[in-house]
């Protein structure tokens, strides 16, 4: 009996230590990505909040959006975020109306400018909100963007 | 199917832009064949951006980002010469890392 609890103990602290050796390196990505891949899987807005731990974020004028007013093609619509809010240090898409509605999210560390400029697909005509991290609180915007081939299903 | 990321990296004012074009199918797991079965999801689930080794963004990607995803943005600093690198993962454990240096 002692034998076997000291090999069960022995084992248990080498898993430990490889479990510390591999957290060292990203124990706050790690803990970020997993809060991540759960907002990715939302079907509802406040779904998606909840998992990126932005509750009910401040709506603001601070973040500018530009896309076309009316996308031809869903599958590639172009989208340019900046934020003015002093201090952003996340900026996530999010899309109403497609099915999980987290498109994308960035990590901007420090040196890097607030804007990003990608393309996301949009299943149909849909308002595009953008949630920013500034300063330890959250803020959102929204802009309609009107699809007229959706590009998710097909 | 993917292939390598093609980057430029400009050093412009102080500021080095890095525009980003990687090369996947971003399969978003609803899509039919013809046949009617479904594709299997296939995407990218996370990129990395480092100037010299130094994360300068890093992204999570879900389903709706749009086939060969692109990116475009800007940091501070940069020399020409210096070197701007992009690693992505995707759902199905496929990885691709390419570098390019700053013109």
């Amino acid at each position: 009996m002692q034998r076997r609890d000291v090999l069960r103990a022995g084992g248990a602290g080498t898993l430990f230590a490889v479990l510390a050796g591999a957290g060292l390196i990203t124990p706050e990505q790690a803990r970020a990505a997993s809060a991540d891949r759960a907002a990715f899987a939302a079907t509802t807005m406040e779904d998606a909040l909840t998992a990126l731990g932005a509750g009910r974020p401040a709506v603001t004028q601070d973040i500018r959006v530009q896309a076309p007013d009316v996308a031809e093609n869903g599958a590639v619509v172009p989208v340019t975020v900046t934020s003015a809010l002093p201090g952003t240090t996340s900026i996530a898409l999010l899309v109403e109306r497609n099915r999980t509605m987290l498109a994308a999210s960035f990590i901007l560390p420090d040196g890097t400018l607030p804007t990003i400029n990608t393309r996301i697909k949009m299943a149909e005509s849909s308002d595009v909100y953008v949630l920013v991290s500034a300063g330890g609180r959250f803020y959102m915007t929204s802009r309609e963007i009107k699809v007229t081939q959706g590009g998710c299903g097909g | 199917m993917s292939g390598p990321t093609r980057i430029r990296a400009t050093l412009t004012g102080g500021e080095t832009e890095v525009k980003i074009l990687m090369s996947h199918d971003m399969e978003t797991g609803l899509r039919k064949e013809a046949t009617g079965a479904l594709v299997p999801a296939h995407h990218i689930t996370e990129v990395t951006v480092t100037h010299n080794g130094r994360v300068v963004l890093s992204a999570q990607f879900g389903t709706a980002v749009s086939k060969n995803p692109y990116l475009q943005f800007r940091f501070r600093g940069g020399a020409k010469g210096d070197t701007v690198g992009v690693r992505w993962l995707d759902n199905l454990g496929e990885r691709r890392s390419d570098d390019i240096a700053i013109t």
